[in-house]
């Protein structure tokens, strides 16, 4: 009756074992977090210093390692919630389109007459045509600039969409092609941001995409969400136009298709240049800093093939011409082109110190953010106030832990003591499974275990309440165990199914710390079933086949 | 024999519809009385649900509130919420503020030079402050927020009644339906009446509370389903007394632990998680009276087949019914 097969008894020690194992680095926090860190600091720089050696050693290697992230809250750090403004891309998009416009419409130039783009709205490209009557033939030139759309649900679309009235012919993007370029700005934002947040190596960021247009990072150990925002937010838009005049007129008209833009190092000064630019930072492929012919501080750089292409032609057709280096909308410089320069290598210079040439060359680097990005929620979360955190949750645990104990050792003597040392188990357990599944403990998680401490016993609470009436009605002990572990069963399952479902849509909709508070509530039901029913019950039955006892007390 | 801890005695009588009439008339009472509170004075919402910066300072020297406001006044910032928190486990040299902002015109979240500006105002009165935490939520997001706060919980009492209805009989589904919803209400009422501070957390706290309350309906609910089975011709009342009193020590013996190690995070587990913990530990307490007194009243007042194990004769088709 009360047996359990030895393959049971071995699995349910088995997955006890494993789940302490793994929890047990917790509990040397900072020396196996210095170990990890100087196996990874070790690994990237390709050779060990002493106190890296030290570090090591302190935590062996065949352990398992794995501990639990803190989050933000209890680390430090900040969090930023970012926008992408997709919706730009679709303005650039059209500006690119328009020179490309004006060279087939020009080969039309005998039927359609001269074209001149107008204003419209930014997303679209307005051209008007001298002939209105061969609007026809601008229409199927213009088509043949669409290309179809490469995504998995825009099959079959082009990427713009073309339509004329009266002597305006219009351009703008198709809903597939603005749904797959907003994915594609999103990826490449993200991207971007995540390579300019591992440039200055913190530990472990965070950064995910949330929703369709959405960036989540978190940084822990940074000292605000500020620094974290000048580091990602600056755009460094690399482009390099032609220019059209100078002038100090802040207030100059610079017509459609062109803009002014003050200059960076020369107060005063405005350039018009053409919107549409000839090579962009894109299609960099490299940027270091270095020093001009006049040794004063400079960014060297390299363009791809095609980069190269556009602007050997470009410099080819245009010496003696003024040309504008762009970025984030002020003119660095605008040196007049000497040669052509074919070999994809230029040079920006201007009024740069050493720091700011190097800090713009890791810029370029990292490319540049394809859309400005709004910043939609920020927190800032002091590592002293987390630690506070971490202090108070302990104690608190402690207290609440060991109140527990007396409670259930003081109602049920024996078969209390078997369920403090289950208790105990089961918070080693959800440790080990937060550290393997690398979850991340938040302040509300740490309630959501203190909860969990005090709701884990209600299955043993449930089998004993069973036990004790199963005895009244004078059936043996084991027979009693039994059927009060039997009896019980149907309400542990119904009242830890429907927590299971509250966890659940926690996770779901939540976000950020209550995510973290549903995860700790979740693995804790599920290891305080596993806990209250198998290894209570184990040690039940321990007991019983060494004590044989004639009459039990619960 | 040995001292044992008894929180409940071994066999208990208890009618606990003898008081049905004042049970209910309270509930109503609580209920309404949360529903005014909230209509009349609203919720305290936090930066999470109406966009805003909070700012936590910390400091050496006591706090002055006055003298804060003043520093920040000049800033034209609009609404500005000062409060000094106070908490047992400060040490004697921590004074602690809360400062909140409201969300500025035009912009989703505080700029940085705002926040500077703040700072630098509040250490020219008092210069050892530091600033432990600054968080900033945009309208944008804060708007969010609220309905995916309002629709987890709307998804939890439907997911929660719909398994209810799957395990047990619809009649259980809707008294355990309207005891969660007994139970929101006056847990939002109370944050109401003491205008406690209403965050996302606190949307996890009563998620909680469900998740707790539904616990306790279901193993009276569950050992009712087995003693309507058992006593086919006992009265539905008195086989729900039975229930109760039977699942009694249990309730009490769970209740009792959970509520000692809440407390005890409550008393020492800061002042940053204190209003969440609240509102779970008085979630329990009304969680556990309305699995009594609440969820089997309402299904004593629906009624509910009483024999399970076979198929109500109203239900089978013609040729299997006697004839008359």
């Amino acid at each position: 009756m009360l047996d359990i097969p030895l393959w049971k008894r071995v699995l349910i020690l088995g997955v006890v074992a494993i789940g302490l194992i793994w929890a047990l680095p917790n509990f040397f926090y900072g020396r196996v977090e210095a170990h990890n860190d100087a196996v990874a600091a070790s690994e990237a720089a390709g050779f060990v210093s002493d106190e890296q050696q030290a570090a090591i050693d302190a935590w062996p290697n065949w352990m398992p390692n794995g501990l639990v992230n803190l989050g933000l809250d209890l680390r430090g750090g900040a969090h930023l919630l970012a926008e992408v403004n997709v919706a730009e891309v679709y303005k650039s998009r059209m500006d690119a389109l328009w020179p490309e416009l004006r060279r087939v419409l020009a080969e039309q130039r005998d039927t359609i007459g001269a074209v001149r783009r107008v204003p419209g709205p930014e997303d679209e490209l307005h051209v008007e045509i001298e002939n209105a009557d061969q609007m026809a033939a601008a229409v199927a030139a213009a088509r043949t600039l669409a290309t179809p759309v490469v995504s998995l649900s825009g099959a079959g679309q082009n990427d713009i969409e073309i339509s004329a009235s009266g002597n305006q012919l219009q351009i703008n993007l198709s809903d597939a092609e603005k749904t797959a370029t907003d994915d594609r700005t999103v990826q490449q934002s993200l991207e971007i941001v995540r390579r300019r947040v591992d440039e200055v190596g913190t530990r472990e960021p965070t950064i995910q995409r949330q929703g369709a247009d959405r960036i989540l990072i978190q940084v822990p150990g940074i000292g605000s969400a500020a620094e974290l925002k000048e580091l990602i937010g600056t755009t460094a838009k690399l482009t390099f136009n032609p220019v059209i005049s100078r002038t100090t007129d802040a207030n100059a008209a610079p017509g459609v298709g062109n803009a002014l833009l003050p200059s960076i190092d020369e107060e005063g000064v405005f350039y018009i240049v053409e919107d549409s630019p000839v090579v962009t930072g894109e299609e960099l492929t490299n940027a270091q800093p270095g020093f001009d012919q006049n040794s004063q501080p400079a960014v060297n750089f390299n363009f791809n093939p095609s980069g190269a292409r556009k602007f050997g032609a470009y410099t080819a057709a245009n010496i003696g011409q003024p040309f504008a280096i762009v970025l984030d909308d002020e003119v660095i410089s605008a040196p007049v082109i000497r040669d052509a320069i074919t070999t994809g290598a230029g040079q920006i210079s201007g009024s740069m110190d050493v720091a700011s040439s190097t800090q713009l060359a890791v810029l370029l680097r990292a490319g540049a953010l394809p859309a400005e990005l709004t910043f939609l929620e920020e927190r800032t979360i002091g590592p002293e106030l987390g630690q506070d955190s971490i202090d108070a949750g302990k104690v608190a645990s402690a207290v609440g832990f060991v109140a527990v104990i007396v409670l259930m050792i003081a109602s049920y003597r024996l078969f209390g003591v078997f369920a403090a040392i289950a208790l105990t188990l089961n918070i080693g357990l959800i440790f080990g499974i937060l550290s393997l599944i690398g979850a991340t403990l938040t302040l509300p998680g740490i309630a959501g275990i203190v909860l969990t401490i005090g709701m884990a016993v209600d299955a043993n609470v449930l089998v004993f309440e069973r036990i004790r009436e199963e005895l009244k009605r004078a059936k043996g002990p084991a027979r009693a165990i039994e059927q009060g572990y039997r009896h019980a069963m149907s309400a542990i399952v119904d009242a830890n199914v429907t927590t299971l479902i509250i966890a659940a849509i926690l996770f779901m909709m939540g976000s950020g710390p209550v995510k973290g508070f549903a995860v700790t509530l979740a693995i804790g039901i599920v290891t305080s079933v596993f806990t209250a029913l198998w290894v209570t019950r184990l040690m039940m039955v321990i007991w019983f086949d060494r004590a044989r006892p004639k009459t039990i007390e619960v | 024999m040995a001292w044992r801890l008894k929180l409940v005695p071994d066999e208990t009588k208890i009618d606990f519809f003898r008081l049905q009439t004042y049970t209910f008339g309270l509930s109503g009472i609580l209920v309404v009385a949360s529903l005014i509170c909230l209509f009349v004075m609203g919720l305290n919402f936090g930066i999470d649900f109406r966009g805003g910066t909070t700012i936590r300072t910390e400091a050496t020297q006591p706090v002055d509130v006055g003298a804060y406001r003043d520093a920040i006044a000049p800033l034209n910032l609009g609404d500005v919420a000062i409060s000094e928190v106070f908490d047992p486990t400060f040490g004697p040299e921590e004074h602690v503020a809360q400062i909140r902002i409201q969300a500025q015109e035009g912009s989703e979240s505080v700029s940085p030079e705002t926040i500077t500006r703040v700072e630098a105002a509040l250490q020219q009165v008092d210069p050892t402050l530091t600033f432990p935490s600054v968080e900033s939520v945009g309208p944008k997001v804060s708007g969010e927020l609220i309905q995916t706060a309002i629709n987890a919980v709307l998804a939890s009492l439907l997911a929660i009644s719909a398994y209810i209805w799957l395990r047990f009989e619809w009649q259980f589904a809707v008294g355990a339906f309207v005891s969660l919803i007994h139970d929101v209400v006056i847990t939002l009422g109370v944050f109401s009446l003491f205008q406690i501070k209403f965050d996302l957390t606190i949307i996890a706290a009563l998620l909680t509370i469900l998740g707790y309350s539904i616990n306790d309906t279901v193993v009276v609910f569950d050992r009712l389903r087995e003693n309507l089975i058992k006593f086919k011709s006992m009265a539905l009342r008195d086989v729900m007394n039975l229930s109760v009193n039977e699942t009694l020590s249990r309730t009490v013996m769970t209740s009792g632990t959970t509520l000692v190690a809440l407390i005890a995070l409550l008393v020492l587990g800061g002042d940053v998680i204190r209003g969440f913990v609240f509102a779970i530990t008085f979630g329990i307490i009304i969680g556990t009276y309305s699995s009594i007194y609440v969820a089997k009243n309402i299904v004593l007042w629906l009624g509910v087949k009483r024999d399970w194990s076979k198929p109500d004769p109203e239900k089978l088709p013609d040729q299997f019914r006697e004839s008359p």
